[in-house]
């Protein structure tokens, strides 16, 4: 399975916009042969019904992701360290309003 | 009214007029975008080419609908479903059979171009407001089609020697047929007095100017446009691929005209 069989065209990671000011969310990943066509294939793949304001391709090579043998020394730690979490402070009313 | 050769004398029915050259260049142009659809060189394109092929069958749809209202017909399925190719008012270019991609893509560029530069013109000029909101809306669509198949011209033109060739010879071969796009007879004649329709060839230009650079830029060769054009279209002189398309396209209600979704 060398490079040279592979036709495809690279894969892209989608990202969109649900409204101003929202985080981005992940959609999925389209093939696309350069950023401008990602950009046109991700809007028809996934932004055809709304979901979105604003679109991110990422080329899916550039992104670095943690491995399944991370699972243990990136989020075990967590687990027995509830002091981390902000649940044992009460929140004043006024910001519990504005939420 | 609409029988051929008809010059319409109210505006009502010069924008019916309009309404039906529009809808009808759509809505044959949706239908052979839609023989994509299964078939598109990669999943996105085929996405792609499904997207654009609703949204002409959309535009048709209001500019039918829009149709049917001003003449008391029932609805659009009226105008798409039951005239025959001779009642077509299409032109040619959009009914011959889709060819291979850089065809496809080739009268996807000359057209949306076309379209593009006759919407802003017509938007800008007609006081009917529905035609008018109707128009806006299609109007963004087609900012769209014309991105997406003006970045195929430069990919595929300037691409491998495969691509460039087949590029190529779908603008030579789609080329004669360019210069009905420009035409213009009695109707739309009428029609511009009722300002319901604009004089294309103010915009001639600019359309030459965009197509030219587009081809150049994809190191494409720009055909000759002295060449033999073929006209007549509009008025029921079409080529023999309508009558097969309408045929596939229409036989399901006319074979079934109480069917309905399920």
């Amino acid at each position: 399975m060398s490079d040279q069989t592979n036709t495809e065209w690279p894969l892209w990671e989608v990202f969109y916009q649900p409204k101003d000011g929202k985080p981005f969310e992940h959609a999925g990943s389209v093939h696309a042969p350069d950023s401008e066509m990602a950009l046109q294939n991700a809007r028809d793949t996934y932004a055809r019904r709304n979901e979105g304001i604003s679109l991110w391709v990422v080329p899916s090579d550039q992104i670095v992701a943690s491995t399944p043998e991370d699972v243990g020394p990136f989020f075990d730690p967590a687990n027995d360290k509830a002091y981390r979490h902000p649940q044992f402070y009460s929140v004043p009313r006024a910001v519990k309003k504005r939420k | 009214m609409s029988t051929l050769d008809t010059i319409p004398k109210t505006k009502k029915e010069a924008l019916v007029e309009i309404l039906l050259r529009l809808a009808d260049d759509r809505i044959v142009h949706g239908h052979r975008l839609s023989e994509w659809a299964g078939h598109g060189p990669e999943l996105e394109e085929d996405l792609a080419l499904a997207n654009v092929a609703l949204d002409m069958i959309g535009h048709a749809s209001s500019l039918y609908s829009y149709a049917a209202e001003l003449e008391g017909k029932e609805d659009e399925d009226h105008y798409a479903y039951f005239r025959d190719d001779i009642e077509f008012k299409n032109i040619a270019m959009l009914e011959l059979p889709r060819g291979d991609f850089a065809f496809t893509i080739a009268r996807q560029f000359l057209f949306s171009a076309f379209s593009y530069f006759l919407y802003e013109k017509l938007i800008e000029t007609t006081d009917d407001e529905q035609f008018k909101g109707m128009l806006s809306k299609h109007l963004k669509e087609i900012k769209y089609h014309l991105r997406h198949s003006r970045e195929w011209v430069l990919r595929l033109g300037d691409g491998t020697e495969e691509s460039h060739k087949r590029m190529q010879e779908a603008f030579n071969e789609i080329w004669m047929y360019t210069g009905e796009l420009f035409d213009l007879d009695d109707a739309d004649q009428v029609a511009i007095e009722h300002k319901v329709y604009v004089d294309v060839s103010t915009f001639h230009d600019q359309w030459k100017n965009l197509v030219h650079e587009t081809i150049e830029e994809g190191t494409l060769t720009v055909p000759d446009s002295e060449q033999y054009m073929f006209s007549g279209a509009r008025k029921g002189r079409h080529t023999e691929h309508l009558g097969r398309l309408l045929a596939e396209m229409q036989f399901l209600r006319r074979s079934y005209p109480d069917a309905t979704w399920k």
